[in-house]
């Protein structure tokens, strides 16, 4: 018998019970703790690029600013700041480059690219633009 | 190894409790054994009223998807003797209302599952005369592990976007939608583009991943939502610059 409702066969729908989910629903799974801290991560790659803002800035009114800038850049907070930001944009390149095969899918001459190969290639690619501005920067210091 | 395990099963009887509680089994745990079979041997020997969906015991059906020990699981898939000494925890699949015991309410999947248009969609069918669509080996494997899936809901049981909003159209449909939108056959792609390009749709899923753990038939609904946001930002582009082929 139907009551013309949604739930159709039934007049007595049974009562749902909605299990609640934890705020801390993150730490359930180590996957989920991996994904927030990836998430997070992304605050530490916008202060990289204030902080290059900010080196560009100095650099650019002289000197004086920029030693100022400097003083400021040794000072032991800023430089703990910038090591657990190092830390967390490491984890965030690892990590998507890690996951970069899900989202690409390249084809070459007709076959698809194995995921090894596209996280080699991003690694590579990585290990290139990084020797390149050492060689930048070292270069530029002698 | 012991020759029984306890299963702590969680238990709702919405007619005398207003959440659920656990019972405790104790169940022969002989080697070839899945959790499945010992959920049959506590509903055929021991308890009768417990409440849970199966089918056809070799992982194709879709139908025996729980939590076993919190990790969404096919109980049909799952040896006991992998969890011995015990207790093994068995619970209904997460993120979704408990109707009863182990029964989770899924008519939310069901219904979002026909939104993507899960057949191949043409915009005209070529006489009966002109013979089958053709595909080649290389067009079928574009999408194939994408059509393996069984529509267990394992994925959204793993999915903690759709956990916190169930609005999220989620990973199994998404990879669905997908396995028709790579099908050479398939035209059906641009409707389907206009209901997943939506908040709920693709944009919703920040790639936690643990879908593409979870699925038992290795379709990474993971990367078919990355693939499909990408194809989806493409669009965008291109009807930017030109507006007038935009479909």
């Amino acid at each position: 018998m139907s009551d013309g409702s949604s739930h159709g066969y039934t007049p007595y729908h049974p009562r749902w019970f909605r299990p609640p989910l934890s705020t801390y629903w993150w730490l359930r799974r180590r996957s989920y703790l991996a994904f927030i801290l990836r998430e997070v991560s992304s605050i530490f790659v916008a202060w990289f690029v204030v902080y290059l803002l900010l080196l560009i800035r100095a650099a650019s009114r002289g000197e004086g600013t920029y030693q100022q800038f400097l003083t400021w850049a040794a000072q032991p907070a800023v430089q703990l700041l910038n090591v657990i930001t190092l830390a967390f944009i490491v984890f965030h390149a690892i990590t998507w480059f890690n996951l970069a095969p899900q989202a690409m899918v390249v084809h070459v001459r007709g076959r698809r690219l194995p995921a090894r190969a596209i996280t080699a290639a991003n690694y590579a690619a990585w290990i290139v633009a990084s020797l390149g501005i050492g060689w930048l920067v070292l270069g530029a210091s002698r | 190894m012991a020759d029984t395990i306890t299963m702590q099963v969680t238990r709702y009887r919405p007619e005398d409790e207003a959440q659920p509680s656990v019972q405790e089994y104790e169940v022969p745990c002989p080697r070839d054994w899945v959790v499945l079979d010992g959920l049959n041997y506590v509903k055929d020997r021991l308890d009768g009223t417990l409440s849970y969906r199966w089918s056809c015991r070799m992982g194709i059906c879709g139908s025996c998807g729980m939590t076993v020990n919190g990790e969404p699981k096919l109980t049909c898939a799952t040896f006991l003797a992998d969890y011995a000494p015990g207790p093994i925890r068995v619970e209904p699949l997460h993120n979704f209302p408990i109707i009863r015991d182990l029964v989770i309410e899924m008519g939310d999947f069901m219904r979002k599952l026909v939104r993507v248009k899960p057949w191949i969609v043409r915009d005209a069918e070529k006489p009966l005369g002109d013979g089958e669509y053709l595909q080649t080996p290389q067009e079928l494997d574009e999408y194939r592990q994408f059509s393996m899936c069984i529509n267990c809901m394992l994925c959204y049981a793993a999915c903690p976007i759709y956990g916190l909003d169930p609005k999220f159209i989620g990973p199994a449909a998404i990879a669905i939608a997908q396995r028709y939108n790579l099908d050479s056959r398939d035209e059906g792609g641009p409707e389907r583009l206009e209901l997943l390009s939506e908040h709920e749709g693709i944009w919703g899923c920040t790639f936690v991943g643990e879908c593409t753990v979870v699925c038992p038939k290795h379709v990474d609904p993971a990367g078919a939502i990355q693939r499909y946001k990408l194809t989806a930002a493409l669009d965008s582009v291109r009807s930017l610059i030109m507006p007038r082929s935009a479909p």
